[in-house]
């Protein structure tokens, strides 16, 4: 299964970004194989819909789970109805790292 | 009193809490204590507080709406030419899980999507912004107000709306929201003069070098009221003088304005004085939009 986590940086010891749509990178991480792929987040600066925009990216890898600080309130319903679960952690200092893991026990 | 019918003055300040509703409906007093017929429209669509000052009665009430899209996904071929033509990013659109949904919070309205499905997938609903009420006030004038509903995205539409409800026959006072984005620029649009409220405080001056800046580009009239005065320092009045920028009257920093004004009171309406300086005010802004259209 495949995890997305919202990262502040392109390397594992960066910490979680505490927004979803308007993060810097979006780590895709493969439960099976382990491995992670770093995607910096195209709609980081958009003017209005970068919700939305971080979903389709989400989506289009096929994760199943997002790891983030918080979701804003236009995208719950399409993560709902994509059955993507939301997944919030409440601990800016947190490292990817240390929420992959997190995923793995 | 010098030919004044159908002018629009707006009441504008970058920063919030300047004073912007305290010259507005004292302007407005004074205009209406005279005999004389003025409109105050309350633009200030997301928290409006003029009608606080006045004995209303309520006239009418209606219903700002909008067009939004609905998907009718039995006639949905997911071709994307809808979410391609948006340009608010409101319709989500997955083509490879055959996903597609209109995100009604970013919807402008503007009907773009309808054009581009050939297919006849989509359709429209009324989604409700705000209201825009009508107010006969004790003074013989009318309190036109535009509120937003709580959760919708941007007031611009009810604050056209309110301004449109307007008569152009009489003069009308728009008191503005405050910032420099859409909601202010809108308010300032259909402006014969704009009056700009600062304090004489960092941020004031901050806020209002923005403002100028702003309205020097929509070519737009304006002076500047400093309220508070004696409060801070000169750096505003330094930079009125240095931009060339009329100074149309200064209000000082006193706990009895503050104390009058937080209980609801009109200061015009109890002092005669300041009625006498809210007309000259008036008298000011008819004689600088005049030499400004004269000038052109």
């Amino acid at each position: 299964m495949k995890v997305a986590i919202t990262s502040t940086g392109n390397s594992p010891d960066a910490t979680l970004d505490p927004r979803f749509g308007r993060c810097s990178y979006f780590v895709i991480y493969d439960t099976q194989s382990g491995s992670t792929e770093f995607i910096p987040n195209p709609a980081r600066e958009a003017e209005d819909g970068a919700g939305p925009e971080a979903v389709k990216l989400v989506a289009s890898r096929n994760a199943k789970k997002i790891v983030s600080g918080e979701f804003g309130l236009k995208i719950k319903p399409l993560l709902d109805s994509m059955k993507i679960q939301m997944i919030v952690v409440k601990d800016p200092g947190k490292r990817v790292s240390e929420i992959i893991e997190m995923l793995n026990h | 009193m010098l030919k004044a019918s159908g002018i629009k003055i707006t009441i504008a300040s970058g920063k919030g809490g300047t004073g912007k509703t305290f010259v507005a409906t004292n302007l407005f007093q004074s205009l209406s204590m005279e005999r004389i017929p003025v409109t105050l429209v309350d633009c200030d669509a997301e928290t409006p507080n003029a009608k606080l000052f006045f004995k209303s009665k309520k006239e009418s009430t209606r219903e700002v709406t909008q067009k939004v899209p609905v998907i009718d996904e039995s006639h949905c071929t997911y071709c994307g030419k809808c979410h391609e033509y948006c340009n608010y990013h409101a319709i989500f659109f997955l083509p490879q899980s055959q996903m597609i949904k209109v995100i009604e919070e970013l919807c402008h309205g503007c009907g773009a999507c309808l054009v581009a499905c050939k297919y006849g997938a989509i359709l429209e609903k009324d989604s409700e912004l705000g209201t825009i009420t009508r107010y006969s006030l004790t003074n013989h004038n009318t309190l036109i107000e535009s509120r937003m509903h709580t959760g919708v995205y941007s007031p611009v539409q009810v604050i056209k709306k309110g301004i449109k409800e307007a008569t152009d026959q009489i003069i009308t006072i728009l008191d503005a929201p405050p910032g420099t984005s859409c909601p202010f620029i809108h308010t300032v649009l259909k402006a014969d003069y704009v009056v700009l409220v600062t304090e004489p405080t960092p941020f004031g001056l901050s806020n209002l070098k923005q403002t100028v800046d702003t309205l020097r580009l929509m070519e737009k009239s304006f002076g500047v009221i400093i309220n508070r005065a004696g409060l801070g320092n000169d750096e505003v009045y330094n930079y009125i003088k240095q931009e060339n920028i009329k100074l149309l009257l200064e209000i000082p920093f006193q706990r009895e304005i503050a104390s009058t004004y937080s209980r609801g009171t009109l200061l015009t309406e109890i002092e005669p004085e300041w009625k006498k300086k809210f007309l000259s005010l008036f008298d000011t802004i008819i004689k600088e939009n005049g030499n400004i259209n004269h000038q052109r």
